[in-house]
């Protein structure tokens, strides 16, 4: 007899689940290594698109593309974390004060609103105040965005850190400001670690709010990614999107060994 | 001075300050901004003029002819629209649970080792850029896509199944899209079942899918409402899967706000008005969530 935990027909629907999610995946893969100019035809083996990627003639395109992306999700990602880090110690830490529901409906603001939604009202703002929108309008509504992403992790893992640590440094004659960094933050490490990784991956994701708030001329690797889509899917687009699965790929797999060795730690 | 103070209260207001200041002004201001602008009128080539209407909002709910003569009338068109992008959000929602509670629960009644494993596969795909995942999709289910091209090659179909720019392709492009979304809430409440329930209904003698129906489901259920709110609201607003995977017959809300706010045929207006009216939609699904939620805390 089978156990409780046996239930026919889960193990069938949790391959197709995985076989939904991989198939496009892989395949993309597969085709990005296709020698044929043709995206139908299998024309053997080959690195050409992955050279066309660097050298071709959309080159430099994607080169100034991704370069915004990686620098924009840079700064966003950090300075999200910083304020979402302080955030989660007040929250956290910091008891019963007034004003704590609204705050914590304020930081998880930008996970209730559809993403459309933000994308249209940063649109709206940005140009009623004035702003021109580029590089910087993208980077504030990323940094706002990824706030909650960087705080979800921050706070669970600061839940998970007792006072006695800091009690007992202080004990010892650390000042407030030794405490905190010599042994509240080496604690929290994994927990900022593991936000900051999301944050990140979330601006450098983010197609919708980008797309609006871009401003003519600039763009992002998604955006420039779905411009070049709308023309017909190239090979030279299935190589960058590998190289993207790649990066995404190498990000969980950091975050999953970070957690793993966070929780050997208290 | 042993023992010294490890208060944070006092901290507390000061370190949400710039949270308070970076989501007040780049997040909540320019919702409430919006808000005004769905009462404006709008100017030709996009942007607004200063002049307080309800325009956009009749132009949403009512029609009164081609010309603007005829008598009112309710006006289908955008109601069309939601009505179908809330069915395809709904379908998509019982896609995703129908696949991934046994998934969800697959994962988690394996022994520690191998459920990271599965459970790191799951992951993969939710951290892989949306845009790329339905751009795959796409190149996957084309008509001359391999998809098609393999089920010819093994004589299953004679032509290529026309499924790009329809309802099932955007459907497909959904329930692929968020289906991580419903697979993660429910392992961790699937995780913190305690299966000595089942033990005990198994001990009474009630058969395997009575357990599941009587005592699992109601005890993971804040598990699975989660994760139906986190594939619904996405998938009601969503703009890649119907922009890249549908045409002009499924256009879902995000596309139509879209196009408001693009060139100068937009009306901003009108896209802040429908804005306001999926944001409205949202939160009324949210405020249930949190009601059911409180309930459940009460029992």
């Amino acid at each position: 007899m089978k156990g409780v935990r046996y239930y026919p027909g889960f193990l069938p629907l949790t391959v197709l689940c995985l076989v939904i999610l991989y198939a496009p995946l892989i395949v993309v893969m597969a085709y990005s290594f296709n020698g044929s100019t043709s995206i139908t035809k299998w024309g053997g083996f080959s690195l050409r698109w992955y050279v066309d990627v660097f050298t071709g003639p959309d080159a430099g395109r994607f080169g100034q593309a991704a370069w915004n992306s990686l620098t924009i999700a840079l700064m966003a990602a950090t300075s999200a974390t910083v304020i979402a880090t302080a955030a989660a110690l007040a929250m956290v830490k910091g008891g019963r004060f007034r004003g704590k529901g609204a705050s914590f409906a304020l930081i998880n603001l930008p996970l209730m609103v559809p993403e459309i939604v933000t994308a249209v009202a940063s649109l709206i703002f940005f140009t009623a105040i004035g702003l021109t929108t580029g590089y910087g309008t993208i980077l504030v509504a990323h940094m706002a965005f990824c706030i909650p992403f960087a705080f979800l992790p921050i706070a669970a893992r600061l839940e998970g850190i007792e006072g006695s640590y800091e009690q007992a440094a202080r004990d010892l004659y650390a000042t407030r400001a030794q405490a905190f960094r010599l042994i509240l933050l080496p604690l929290l490490a994994p927990g900022l670690a593991s936000g900051w990784l999301l944050a990140f991956i979330i601006s450098l994701d983010d197609f919708i709010i980008t797309n609006f708030v871009k401003g003519a001329g600039m763009e992002t690797l998604p955006t420039a990614i779905f411009g070049s889509v709308k023309q017909g899917i190239k090979p030279n687009i299935m190589a960058i999107s590998t190289l993207m699965l790649a990066v995404s790929v190498l990000f969980v797999t950091a975050a999953y060994l970070i957690n793993r060795k966070g929780q050997k730690t208290p | 001075m042993a023992g010294g103070d490890t208060s944070w209260r006092p901290l507390a207001r000061p370190l949400l300050i710039p949270a308070w200041l970076v989501i007040g002004i780049f997040a909540l201001l320019p919702v409430l901004l919006m808000a005004v602008y769905s009462f404006l009128t709008k100017e030709f080539r996009g942007g607004v003029i200063w002049d307080f209407t309800l325009t956009a909002y009749d132009q949403f709910f009512i029609t009164r002819g081609l010309f603007g003569d005829e008598a009112a009338q309710v006006e289908w068109t955008y109601i069309t629209i939601f009505g179908l992008s809330i069915l395809q959000a709904g379908i998509c929602t019982a896609l995703c649970l129908i696949v991934g509670f046994p998934t969800a629960w697959f994962i988690a009644t394996r022994p520690a080792r191998t459920r990271a494993v599965w459970l790191f596969l799951i992951t993969i795909p939710y951290w892989v850029n949306l845009l790329i995942r339905t751009v795959s999709l796409k190149f996957l289910i084309r008509d001359n896509g391999p998809l098609n091209e393999g089920l010819m090659s093994i004589g299953l179909i004679d032509g290529p199944l026309p499924l790009v720019n329809t309802n099932l392709a955007v459907q497909l492009g959904l329930f692929y899209s968020y289906l991580p979304f419903m697979v993660l809430p429910i392992y961790a409440a699937v995780e913190r079942y305690n299966f000595a329930l089942s033990e005990a209904a198994a001990d009474l003698y009630a058969s395997r899918w009575t357990t599941l129906r009587e005592i699992v489901l109601p005890v993971v259920r804040p598990g699975i409402v989660a994760g139906c709110i986190l594939v619904f609201v996405p998938a009601l607003g969503a703009f890649l899967a119907p922009d890249l995977l549908g045409g002009a017959k499924t256009f879902m809300i995000g596309s139509l706000i879209e196009e408001q706010f693009k060139g100068s045929q937009g009306n901003w207006p009108f896209g802040a008005a429908v804005s306001m009216i999926l944001l409205s939609l949202v939160l009324m699904a949210l405020l249930i969530y949190a009601r059911a939620a409180a309930r459940e805390g009460e029992r």
